[in-house]
């Protein structure tokens, strides 16, 4: 391995150094500085007689007198089934003090897309104990559906009481299917309270045994985070797909690891896109957000949620914005919602299950979810928009069926959303308050349900009479 | 190709970043496909400076370093074109994913070439031309039986000279054998090629007339799409543009469908894969696959097979086009095609133009847009392309350079609408925003063969949504209450109009698929409601008990009868019954 001392050029996280032998992109360097300090790094462009090179720990100490080593290869994670039960840091070096890796297999961390024919379509079911996902934005084995939180948003919460609770039904899973359930966390520039507080409740509801931990914190290199979630990705690949288990893999905070790319390409003085981010944040992203899914013959699967604050509460922001073009809809917090004290504060209307519809349904779920969920979205939307209404005309002014759905919607708060951070509601329970509170409409109004399951269902008053008013006003 | 043989040739790569790898010492043209490395990644060539070639390559680039080789084939990125591309899964550079799942397994990995079609495989040949015929370029020689829905067509390639036919060889044979002979020693195989970039010629383009039928009710109804035209889906994320182009590629009534999943999700794409096969053809009654071809880019896929996808696809459609077949393609999204065009400028540090884009945006969008179109063919038939093309608007801002360019191109819009979707209203096509400049051309057609009264129709319910669009304002300020009886009534027919015939739901095994004549049945029946409506309130009868009739909410549910003709008719009669009965 040749050892070069010729480094030209530090600026921000690069390095350039001065090549007579010809290196591979995306390969990985050791720099070691005059104090003996020794940081990665990763070939970003390759030319004949230079290399630019991305620092991983960051250039601090780095100078003309580094010494660069090409290790000849791309970057690698030994992973190992006993990874689950460990804490390491954002480059995969274990930080909780335990004993040293002993890798089965050295994997490179730049997943390969998976070939869409060698796909699963996923359809199984996700229990997560949350009315507001079960019940409308269900979600599935294999899918990618983000957080889409804002600062000062119960964001982690609601990404702990998902990992406490996912289960999947026991009369829907597969009959003999013994197929464990695995977390893989990778924090990226997430305060170290944070960290602790994922980190505690690991620990105290036993789950840090099936889990692996990535952290980067707020104060380690920037640059670093742009390895992390593709670690946490490799490492959940790995368990899925040749260890067999349900990797659920929470990815936080998004909006950091894309700062992190605006800062290296801004050092390569890049022509930059939308508010500065690099043109290809897009394709970065996907190479991150894809790597979750199913394989036919496969019994594991990857399940990713991304969480991500949006500058400003603006999901037309960038990192909202080509996230949702990616994942398979988004789960929304909404700060309304959160200041009333609603918990979670799902905002379900802009939140979106695109897979929702082969999840759900008779011998998975039950045969109204369906018909229930569109009914919730579309009187609660009305709802919303009534409420505006009032604020100019006043309450008074609207009629009674109007008044009923603005009730509904109180009640869809109250009772269906705000269910609390502790409770676990398997879907039946979901359904069943669903129907309590869409009974406060009348049954005319229900012209999303079929008519068999507002006959079973429905629990409000005598049709008819209720019926003949309410018309009168549609 | 003799020729260009000799021009092959090999380089040294000289720097790599991304995607984007120069070379030195390679004698190429532009666009020439060249091979990367020494596992050979197959790329293509964007720019020729001095010494230097720069080449998108269409792998991921790990590990390559200068100093590998490079070699140039010396032709263009070019498609297989023959018998076994329907029923195919390709990716952006038509490699048949099958045959990489079977090469490489369940990840793509690279360095793995193939051709898009079967070379070996052989098809059952029957001439219709014998020895003595004089055949020009775009004649047919002859049929084979592609797939139980298509008849593929065999066609003298359009650069060749043409002549008399000497030999005729029938029966079985691979696609790569000549099955016809002519004087001039032009052998006609089944497999011809052809550079994506070029258009297919024909021998004129005419004006379309005839709808491509959609079995949506809002395009059909409102804003329909002719065969050979284009038509563009913008829509933030989240708002159904995805299904609206299945929907569209599942039930038009195209002969062959070519979608293009640019820079799609892969568990959509694995969704069209397992759905595609076990959908019925409403017409013929086959298998969906039968008639279709997939190009499955997915977004993390190289970005270079991104940009080149649009093309392999709309070269396959022009293919089927030449054959005489109405071909309708569905690219979704063309945001994703012109953001791979804006990550390779800005890798090749081109001066950028609107939002990043480069330059050449708006023209590289006009091009693709104009490959569409009813064409007759070399050989005097006609055969028609219809495009329709998603747009994935940043932020749902339909003023950015994507959709604008788009917008000035093509002649159909159906604006997605984040609020509708929120609503969960379905197709979230917004009525106010959306518009068809061929609904005038289009009209005969639905005359004769739907209704004589179609286009009063459609202007009613038209009319219907804009009033109420103008009276929703007032309500936002004053209420409901406030507004005069015949206003309120019109709010509650508009409301049947959203309902009852915009929504439609995809995911209903009925509903699914609606046919024009059930279209406009559906729409029909709201008018008779509206009109015996009126008649009832003129004559004396309160607002309330008009709106309230049991009857009326029973028009959201025509939608989902099979059995639609005797339902509307009794649905017809009930209303007028209960409503004549308050007077």
């Amino acid at each position: 391995m040749k050892e070069y001392q010729t480094i030209t050029e530090v600026s921000g996280p690069l390095v350039y150094v001065e090549t007579d032998e010809p290196i591979g992109y995306d390969e990985i360097v050791e720099i070691e500085t005059p104090s003996g300090e020794v940081k990665r790094g990763q070939v970003l462009e390759t030319a004949e007689d230079y290399v630019a090179i991305q620092v991983f720990e960051g250039t601090e100490g780095v100078g003309r007198d580094a010494s660069v080593r090409f290790l000849g290869e791309t970057l690698k994670l030994p992973v190992t089934e006993d990874l689950l039960g460990r804490v390491l840091d954002g480059s995969g070096n274990p930080i909780d003090g335990g004993p040293d890796i002993v890798p089965d297999e050295r994997r490179s961390i730049v997943g390969a897309a998976i070939n869409p024919t060698a796909r699963e379509y996923p359809e199984e079911f996700i229990q997560t104990g949350i009315s507001a996902i079960d019940g409308m934005n269900t979600l599935v084995r294999g899918q990618k559906l983000p957080i889409f939180s804002a600062s000062g948003l119960p964001h982690s919460e609601l990404a702990l009481q998902i990992a406490r609770q996912a289960s999947v039904p026991e009369d829907v899973a597969d009959e003999g299917e013994e197929t464990e359930f695995a977390v893989v966390f990778a924090g990226m520039g997430i305060t170290q309270e944070e960290a602790n507080e994922f980190m505690d409740d690991f620990e105290r509801t036993g789950a840090l045994e099936r889990s692996v931990v990535f952290l980067n914190l707020a104060d380690d290199p920037a640059v670093e985070r742009t390895v992390t979630p593709r670690m946490a990705l490799t490492t959940a690949e790995y368990l899925a797909f040749e260890k067999g288990y349900h990797v659920l893999t929470v990815l936080t905070d998004m909006t950091n690891y894309c700062e992190a790319l605006r800062e290296i390409g801004a050092a390569r003085e890049e022509v930059p896109g939308r508010r500065g981010y690099p043109g290809y944040m897009y394709t970065d992203l996907a190479q991150l957000y894809e790597r979750a899914g199913r394989l036919q013959g496969e019994d594991g699967s990857v399940t990713q949620i991304p969480i991500l604050t949006m500058p400003g509460d603006d999901d037309t922001h960038p990192i909202p914005d080509l996230t949702g073009y990616i994942t398979e809809g988004q789960i929304m917090l909404g700060r309304e919602l959160n200041s009333q004290g609603v918990e979670p504060p799902i905002d379900v209307l802009p939140s979106l299950s695109r897979l929702m519809d082969d999840g759900i349904g008779e011998g998975v779920t039950r045969a109204d979810h369906s018909g229930v969920s569109d009914q919730l979205f579309a009187s609660y939307a009305e709802g919303k928009d009534l409420r505006d209404l009032v604020n100019i005309v006043g309450r008074e002014a609207l009629d009674e069926r109007d008044n009923k759905v603005l009730d509904f919607a109180e009640a869809f708060e109250e009772e269906f959303v705000d269910q609390g951070f502790h409770t676990d509601r398997d879907i039946e329970d979901t359904l069943d308050i669903a129907w309590d509170v869409l009974s406060i409409l009348p049954k005319s109004e229900l012209s999303r349900i079929d008519e068999e399951f507002i006959e079973e269902y429905y629990l409000g008053e005598e049709p008819d009479t209720a019926d003949d008013a309410e018309e009168a006003e549609a | 190709m003799s020729q260009t043989d000799t021009a092959t040739d090999t380089g040294e790569i000289a720097s790599v970043s991304g995607p984007v790898v120069t070379a030195t010492g390679l004698n190429a043209q532009m666009n020439d496909v060249v091979y990367v490395g020494d596992e050979g990644l197959m790329g293509e060539v964007i720019e020729i400076e001095g010494e230097t070639t720069t080449i998108q390559v269409y792998e991921e680039t790990s590990g390559i370093s200068p100093g590998q080789p490079v070699e140039n084939t010396g032709e263009p990125l070019t498609v297989d074109l023959g018998p076994g591309v329907l029923d195919t899964i390709y990716d952006g550079v038509q490699r048949p994913l099958d045959v990489l799942e079977d090469e490489m397994g369940a990840f793509l990995d690279r360095g793995v070439d193939s051709p898009g079609i079967d070379l070996e495989a052989s098809w059952d040949f029957s001439p219709t031309v014998s020895a003595g015929d004089v055949v020009e370029p775009g004649d047919v020689v002859g049929t084979v039986p592609e797939t139980v829905s298509i008849e593929h067509k065999v066609l003298v390639p359009p650069d060749f000279e043409g002549g008399e036919v000497v030999e005729v060889n029938e029966g079985e044979h691979t696609v790569t054998e000549p099955i016809v002979v002519l004087d001039n020693g032009e052998e006609v195989t089944m497999h011809q090629e052809w550079p994506v970039r070029q258009a297919r010629p024909s021998a004129e383009k005419f004006t379309p007339t005839e709808p491509l039928v959609t079995g949506q009710r809002v395009q059909d109804g409102l804003f329909p799409i002719a065969k050979g035209g284009t038509a563009a889906i913008p829509g933030p994320f989240g708002s159904g543009k995805t299904v609206t182009q299945q929907q569209l590629a599942k039930w038009s009534d195209a002969d062959i469908v070519v979608y293009i999943g640019c820079g799609e999700r892969g568990n959509e794409m694995t969704e069209v894969i397992e759905d595609f096969p076990n959908l019925t053809d409403p017409k013929s009654g086959n298998p969906l696959m039968a008639r279709t071809t997939l190009i499955a880019n997915t977004s993390n896929m190289p970005v270079a097979a991104r940009e080149s996808c649009i093309y392999t696809g709309i070269t396959i459609a022009e293919f089927y086009r030449d054959m005489g077949y109405d071909v309708a393609l569905m690219a979704d999204s063309t945001s994703r095609w012109a953001e791979a065009m804006r990550e390779i400028s800005s890798r090749l540090e081109e001066m950028p133009g609107e939002g990043g884009y480069p330059a050449y945006l708006a023209a590289r969008l006009a091009q693709f847009y104009e490959r569409a179109g009813r064409f007759e063919t070399l050989r005097g038939e006609e055969g028609s392309v219809s495009v329709v093309g998603a747009v994935s608007p940043p932020g749902g801002d339909f003023s950015e350079p994507v959709t604008q360019n788009t917008l000035r191109i093509v002649k159909c819009f159906w604006a997605l609408d984040a609020d509708l979707a929120e609503s969960r209203h379905f197709p979230s096509i917004n009525w106010t925003e959306s518009y068809s400049l061929y609904k005038d051309q289009l009209d005969p057609w639905f005359e004769d063969n739907v209704a004589p009264d179609w286009p009063e129709e459609r202007q009613w319910a038209v009319d219907v949504l804009d009033e109420e669009d103008e009276l929703q304002e007032i309500v936002q300020l004053v209420g409901r209450d406030a507004l005069p009886d015949d206003q309120r009534l019109t709010l509650d027919v508009a409301r049947y109009i959203r309902e009852a015939f915009l929504q439609q739901d995809a995911f209903h095994d009925v509903d699914t698929f609606s046919p024009p004549e059930k279209t406009y049945e559906i729409l029909t029946a709201i008018h008779t409601y509206n009109d015996e409506a009126f008649a009832a309130l003129e004559a004396g009868a309160p607002i309330e008990e008009i709106t309230s009739i049991d009857a009326a909410p029973r028009l959201n549910r025509i939608a989902t009868q099979e059995e639609y003709e005797a339902y509307v008719e009794e649905l017809e009669e009930e209303i007028t019954e209960q409503l004549q009965a308050l007077y």
